[in-house]
């Protein structure tokens, strides 16, 4: 009986001891916010564009951090899902986007045709459109990210689409094929 | 000196825990695909094999041994070793979010990997060991760990860009690694008898 009572104050003492060693460490190592979220939202292009259905980066990010998927950032593209497969160790997939990755696109104001009504400059997640109430707008080129969402509330439509043409700097090396694709001379001599 | 010499050739070596007395083997090959999620984990249950050992030597001598309860060895250390754990849990959710995400639900899992329950009992049963020993025991035990881990990490990340033959493919090819590496760690035996 003795032995019995010794053995349970024993476990009792040492589980409160424990006990209180982790709620003291609870306290003494709280993590403020999701420090993942933050970290994806860095990796994330900031065009605040909306094509993931989140209203932002950081509303996407922190869906990201809770499990939603890596590859719904059109304007991120591949270098974006790969980096965000990298930092999350997931297996990064092909983009989620009806069209696929697009060319790197500028916003363009046909500017005879504009009547300054102010409506794409709200509607810019960038404040790259430049103009005021009854002036010409026009977009600051370098500060576009190509995101589309200024097209759409236009009232006479003068804003169009343009790639952006490739530069000394920004010009690169076109993908190679994927495995199994022939360039165009091989199939015309097969065929 | 050379008597903790010996425990420590002996723990990485000799006894690896992993591949000569096969103790914990859900994370070795759980925890294997990449090198750096491996030595994030190695360096977890290193961390939590020094404190694991360390407090179940100080709950064996100071609380166990003196009131004869030596029967509630297994309860006690299972008790210490979820508290540290849970301790570096938190330590590791504070100071790096990223191998937190990343070891997953690894991390609370070191509490059931048998390794760290294994040293503690079998420090408990060398009763002429010292606190020293024993806790350079469980430090030896968890670089030996880390070593087999990190070592079979790294060719497991060549073996998956390998042109492995189809049956073998996945966690077969990992299986039959695994057990070359151990008799590789076989020739180790005899080197020290303790």
């Amino acid at each position: 009986m003795n032995m019995v009572f010794i053995a349970v104050t024993a476990l009792v003492i040492l589980s409160l001891v424990f006990g209180a060693i982790l709620g003291f460490a609870a306290v003494r190592f709280r993590v403020e916010g999701n420090p993942i979220a933050e970290q994806i939202n860095a990796l994330l292009p900031q065009t605040q564009c909306g094509q993931c259905g989140y209203p932002g980066c950081k509303p996407y990010a922190e869906a990201i951090a809770a499990g939603d998927k890596i590859n719904k950032c059109p304007p991120g593209g591949e270098a974006t899902i790969q980096a965000l497969a990298e930092l999350l160790d997931v297996e990064p997939e092909p983009l989620d986007a009806v069209e696929g990755e697009k060319p790197q696109m500028v916003a363009f104001i046909r500017e005879a045709e504009c009547i300054g009504c102010t409506k794409c400059i709200q509607a810019c997640p960038v404040d790259a459109i430049l103009g005021a109430a009854k002036q010409m707008h026009t977009v600051i080129v370098s500060e576009c990210t190509g995101c589309d969402l200024c097209v759409e509330p236009c009232p006479v439509d003068c804003i169009e689409m343009i790639p952006v043409a490739s530069t000394l700097q920004t010009w690169k090396w076109e993908h190679p094929l994927p495995p199994g694709t022939l360039i165009a001379t091989d199939r015309e001599s097969l065929s | 000196m050379s008597e903790l010499l010996l425990i420590v050739v002996s723990a990485i070596l000799v006894n690896n825990f992993v591949l000569v007395q096969f103790l914990g083997l859900c994370p070795f090959m759980g925890v294997s695909k990449k090198v750096e999620t491996a030595i994030g984990l190695s360096l977890a249950t290193t961390f939590v094999l020094t404190l694991a050992s360390i407090c179940s030597y100080l709950v064996q001598q100071y609380i166990l041994k003196p009131f004869d309860l030596e029967f509630l060895r297994t309860i006690s250390f299972i008790l210490v070793i979820a508290v540290v754990v849970q301790f570096t849990e938190m330590v590791v959710n504070k100071t790096s979010p990223m191998l937190y995400r990343v070891l997953g639900i690894f991390l609370p899992l070191i509490t059931t990997n048998c390794i760290v329950l294994g040293v503690a009992l079998l420090n408990a049963n060398r009763s002429q060991y010292t606190f020293i020993q024993a806790s350079v025991n469980g430090f030896a035990a968890g670089i030996g760990f880390s070593l087999v881990l990190v070592l079979f990490a790294a060719m497991r990340e060549r073996i998956a860009i390998a042109d492995v033959p189809k049956p073998f493919q996945g966690a077969a090819i990992g299986m039959l690694t695994a057990g070359l590496m151990s008799l590789a760690f076989m020739g180790f035996s005899g080197l020290i008898k303790l």
